[in-house]
């Protein structure tokens, strides 16, 4: 029997929680469990895994400056020492662990107002952001906390909701209120960032806005998650091979549709291959491949292994795999509330 | 503000004359009082008011008590609104102030749905959209503007 188990639930934002980063180090070498969390309190708040007290997880930092509205979204550099975090107060602050505090090294202007959204690539080197303003800037990390804007991509019609490297492959992902799923790269040595595909519903895309997406763990699959009710699959050829060049284009697989009632705000997907989903119905869900022989004729298909109905009392907007040995997952409401949780006893 | 109104003649509608609520005979004051289509109604009425008009959205028909759908039970309410005119660019402003009052007043396990009626309005699907983005009607509502206007539509008027 799958069980998912509540290991504990973190209080302390005063409003609705938007997002969820584990730090990359979590659990490896024995590094603590490691959580940053952002709010419409317009704060950003670290937690830590401390084993042995008896509310084992504590919240470490509270980082009230420089954001003067919500926090939408935070990320961790690969790293793990730096936390870029977007406010809708139209800057990414980057901050800095040091020991014991959260330093605030560097201030990213530019975009004209919300921004919605960040993320590192693999390496470190570049920063993505996006926003209300239909943009996508694409940072370059100099050295002494300097960010230099190398690119502003124009292409969505509406505001982008999220921005995601490739896992291994320097392509930028990007979903939007417009719609669509866009795919970046630098076709030149220049800087030249072009939009080289746009998945959009006339070709099996979504038909509403493109909240979320997530890679598997070796790159070739990737799932989206939408306000028309769906999360679909979509798949590549060459995510395997991070040096090929040439784009392979990202093909859709398949769509899980009639699982959801109200919009999905949030979609990750585990490295053992287990997709969970949040939304505006309270309720988590677990999906896996199934194991059929005729996937290879149809290609392949989902099934709902889980369902956690009420994981909190209103809409879940983030769900986050930990990156460490256990089968942590942790999720964040509207509620103000965090909930870490254990899936236990999965056989797939 | 607005310089020229949109609608500068609305029709006026006569008020409904207003049910007394029934008090429940049985004096046990923590049983649960289910919320039904009346209370919302009453919620929305008795104050927004068109932000173009000085009169509530109930004299000027757009909304009526049969466009509330509510289900207590799984906490779910769907408020469809008529804009006075097809064109009106303050649907979005009656609809976060329809969305705001309600927010305001309902227990947060309620999840609000709120939509132009079907063929009343040009950009319908548009409005609906926006309306009913979270994020975006998260964001309208840290603007100080955006508030002084909600809050002025849903100031009571002591008539």
């Amino acid at each position: 029997m799958d069980g998912l188990r509540e290991i504990q639930k973190l209080e302390g934002h005063t409003d609705r929680v938007w997002s969820l980063a584990w730090n990359p180090l979590s659990g490896l070498d024995g590094a603590p469990l490691k959580l940053a969390s952002c709010s419409g309190d317009k704060t950003v708040r670290i937690w830590e895994h401390k084993p042995s007290s008896s509310n084992s997880w504590e919240c470490q930092a509270v980082l009230d400056d420089p954001h003067t509205r919500t926090v939408r979204s935070c990320a961790w550099s690969p790293s793990g020492k730096l936390l870029a975090t977007a406010s809708f107060d139209g800057t990414t602050a980057i901050f800095q662990d040091v020991g014991d505090e959260y330093e605030c090294v560097s201030t990213l202007e530019g975009h004209e107002n919300e921004v919605k959204s960040v993320s590192w690539n693999a390496s470190g080197s570049l920063l993505a952001t996006c926003g209300r303003d239909k943009t996508v800037w694409i940072w370059e990390v100099l050295p002494g906390h300097e960010f230099e804007c190398v690119a502003v991509l124009q292409g969505h019609t509406q505001d982008v909701k999220m921005v995601q490297w490739h896992p291994s492959m320097e392509l930028l992902f990007s979903c939007s209120y417009d719609n669509t799923v866009k795919i970046w790269a630098d076709e030149g040595e220049d800087d030249n960032w072009v939009c080289v595909q746009t998945l959009a519903q006339p070709n099996s895309g979504h038909s509403s806005t493109v909240w979320a997406l997530s890679f598997n763990a070796s790159g070739d699959k990737m799932v989206t998650c939408s306000d028309d009710l769906t999360l679909k699959i979509w798949g590549t050829d060459n995510g395997k091979i991070p040096s090929s060049d040439g784009f392979a284009p990202w093909r859709h697989l398949c769509t899980l549709g009639g699982y959801h009632d109200r919009t999905i705000f949030s979609v990750h997907w585990s490295r053992d291959n287990i997709i969970a989903s949040g939304a505006a119905d309270d309720a988590i869900r677990f999906f896996v491949e199934n194991n059929e022989s005729n996937s290879l004729v149809d290609g392949p298909s989902y099934s709902l292994l889980l369902k956690k109905d009420k994981a909190h009392n209103m809409d879940i907007n983030s769900v986050q795999w930990s990156p460490g040995e256990n089968r942590l997952l942790a999720s964040a409401a509207d509620d103000g509330a965090i909930k870490i949780w254990e899936l236990t006893s999965v056989s797939c | 503000m607005v310089s020229e109104l949109i609608n500068a003649n609305p029709v006026i509608y006569e008020k409904k004359e207003r049910r007394v609520r029934s008090v429940p005979s049985t004096a046990d004051e923590y049983a649960v009082e289910p919320i039904d289509q009346e209370e919302i109604f009453d919620i929305l009425f008795v104050y927004i008011k068109d932000p173009e008009h000085p009169y509530s959205l109930e004299e000027l028909k757009v909304i009526s008590e049969d466009a509330i759908e509510v289900d207590d039970g799984r906490g779910h309410v769907r408020v469809t609104f008529t804009p006075t005119v097809e064109h009106c660019s303050m649907a979005t402003v009656i609809g976060l102030c329809i969305r705001v009052k309600l927010l305001r007043s309902l227990p947060s396990r309620f999840k609000v749905d709120i939509r132009v009626a079907p063929g009343s309005h040009a950009t319908e699907a548009a409005v609906n959209k926006q309306l009913n983005d979270k994020e975006r009607v998260a964001a309208a509502l840290e603007n100080p503007n955006v508030v002084e206007m909600v809050d002025e539509c849903l100031t009571p008027s002591y008539e």
